[in-house]
């Protein structure tokens, strides 16, 4: 185990040293070249900012992290359920798709303003929405092939037991499907995040990090802008890795997650 | 019981829709416990006909029985196991409950599946890789879950499509060897498809040869090599003139092996 945690560390090592050269680059020049602090702040500004200001952009984080999980779970879930249906019965998909595809062609930002004038620009539910709507199609349309991509054989095999329709999806499609559904879910978990900032961006309340992202811009404050941005992008990415994480513990057995791994 | 043939195949043909013959009358009748290979170069309606015993195509003449019913009542009811070339395997699962996949279809408690994975997983010699998962056993070690699987529910026919034909020559000897004494132990009757002559000559107790397209049954070899048979087996002067009586039969209406395959 330690063994395996140490290779892991190794694995990361080449990422930390780029992420602390592009610091150091960027805290370096800003210093250099004099670059004024509403273009583009010094890296240690924007910590020392990050730590003054951490109450507040906290507890914004934290009110956004929810909207975006609360659309997360709505997306994904209304994603997972009709590529079930669509897998189940195939004229409802041949019915549908194309709507479900025209769906995801709509410009989110067009989007956010209508979604709070649905449901107000103070409830978090508008918020949700968007993030539902980002969210529902990569889920569906990953879902969708992991469920329906699966070998015929295993399918035959499952005829000659003379097992029915919902045993072959209980015992086959649907665990055939978990690599693909978690390729969904991790870029659904990164778009939720942004649908909640989104949303937030065309009025929300002031405790929301993309309100207080936008205020900060409002009065020069850039420094907190960026602190917000950069936390925005932190809950993005732990989000991400919770469902990578996620993903680990159920798809062990996914022999094409080994392919890079094979010594 | 016993007089009753575990296969009967009246007048079975099939055309698919893209106006393809696959088979042309076949008739054939497989007793009990015997083991029966059809063999012929690919493309003679093998596996087609294959599948049709095991109701997974239906013929589009003729009718076929097992255990004198008709084979979508013999599907229903379990009477096969079937093995197909490849494992079939499912990932997520561990070997342990690969096996135990019928079983739990047939509805079987928890403690019954658990002992008779236990001597199943005696059987085809797979002892302490219970819970390893398929992508951490060999080509061989697969085909052996498979192999148990299909004979988990301890059906009275076992159905094979070329089960061998993906593995090395060395690993292939083994497993026929191997196969004959689960045959011995489980009292199956045995349909086997393949295009090995050596391997079906080994295996069978009878070898009908196919033709090609129409696949239809060119004739049978009767295999009267005493059993049990052993390694030594593919070395007694009989074994090569049946080998020779097979090949020449599949000659017989110009229906040589292609040379890859005959290599196999």
């Amino acid at each position: 185990m330690s063994l395996a945690l140490r290779r892991q560390a190794i694995q990361w090592l080449p990422a930390l040293a780029v992420f602390a050269l592009g610091i150091g680059a960027w805290q370096g020049l800003v210093a250099a070249f004099h670059v004024q602090e509403f273009l583009l702040p010094k890296p240690s500004e924007i910590a020392r900012t990050f730590w003054d200001e951490r109450g507040t952009l906290w507890h914004a984080g934290i009110y956004t992290f929810k909207e975006a999980l609360g659309g997360f779970a709505l997306g994904s879930g209304l994603g997972i359920l009709a590529a079930l249906l669509f897998a189940a019965y195939r004229p409802l998909g041949i019915a549908f798709m194309p709507f479900a595809v025209a769906a995801n062609a709509v410009p989110i930002i067009a989007f956010a303003p209508i979604m709070n004038d649905w449901f107000g620009l103070l409830n978090p539910f508008s918020k949700m929405a968007i993030a539902a709507v980002l969210c529902f199609f990569p889920v569906l349309i990953n879902t969708l092939r992991g469920l329906t991509s699966v070998d015929p054989r295993s399918i035959e095999l499952m005829h000659s037991y003379a097992a029915g329709r919902a045993s072959v999806f209980r015992r086959v499609r649907i665990p055939a499907s978990l690599p693909h559904l978690f390729a969904g879910l991790k870029i659904a978990s990164v778009l939720s995040m942004i649908g909640a900032i989104v949303g937030e961006y065309f009025g929300g309340p002031t405790n929301a990090l993309g309100v207080t992202i936008l205020n900060a811009s409002a009065y020069t404050n850039f420094p907190e802008a960026w602190a917000g941005i950069v936390l925005a992008s932190a809950f993005g990415i732990l989000f991400y890795g919770a469902v990578a994480l996620a993903e680990l513990l159920t798809t062990a057995w996914d022999p094409s997650r080994r392919a890079f791994h094979t010594e | 019981m016993n007089d009753r043939p575990a296969v009967h195949i009246k007048g079975v043909s099939k055309q698919f829709k893209a106006g393809v013959t696959a088979l042309s009358g076949i008739d054939l009748e497989v007793r009990p416990r015997e083991f029966v290979s059809l063999i012929g170069p690919s493309g003679c309606g093998k596996s087609t006909l294959l599948r049709i015993i095991g109701d997974l195509i239906e013929p589009s003449a003729g009718a076929v029985e097992v255990n004198g019913k008709p084979a979508h009542r013999a599907r229903l009811d379990h009477d096969y196991g079937i093995v197909f070339q490849e494992a079939v395997l499912y990932d997520w699962r561990t070997v342990a409950k690969n096996i135990a996949l019928p079983l739990e279809l047939l509805r079987w408690g928890r403690e019954k599946r658990a002992r008779r994975v236990e001597e199943l997983v005696e059987l085809v010699e797979l002892q302490g890789f219970e819970d390893h998962h398929p992508w951490q056993l060999s080509g061989g070690m697969q085909q052996r879950v498979s192999i148990a699987r299909a004979l988990s529910f301890d059906p009275a026919l076992l159905l094979m499509d070329e089960p061998f034909g993906a593995l090395d020559e060395m690993t292939r000897e083994r497993m026929n060897l191997e196969l004959l004494r689960i045959w011995d132990a489980s009292g199956s009757t045995i349909v086997f498809v393949t295009h090995s002559i050596p391997e079906a000559v080994f295996l069978s107790s009878r070898v009908a040869v196919m033709s090609r397209r129409p696949g239809r049954i060119a004739g049978i070899v009767e295999v009267d090599l005493p059993q049990p048979r052993s390694a030594r087996t593919r070395e007694e002067p009989r074994f090569f003139e049946l080998v020779t009586e097979v090949r020449e039969r599949l000659a017989a209406g110009g229906l040589e092996l292609e040379p890859a395959e005959e290599a196999s």
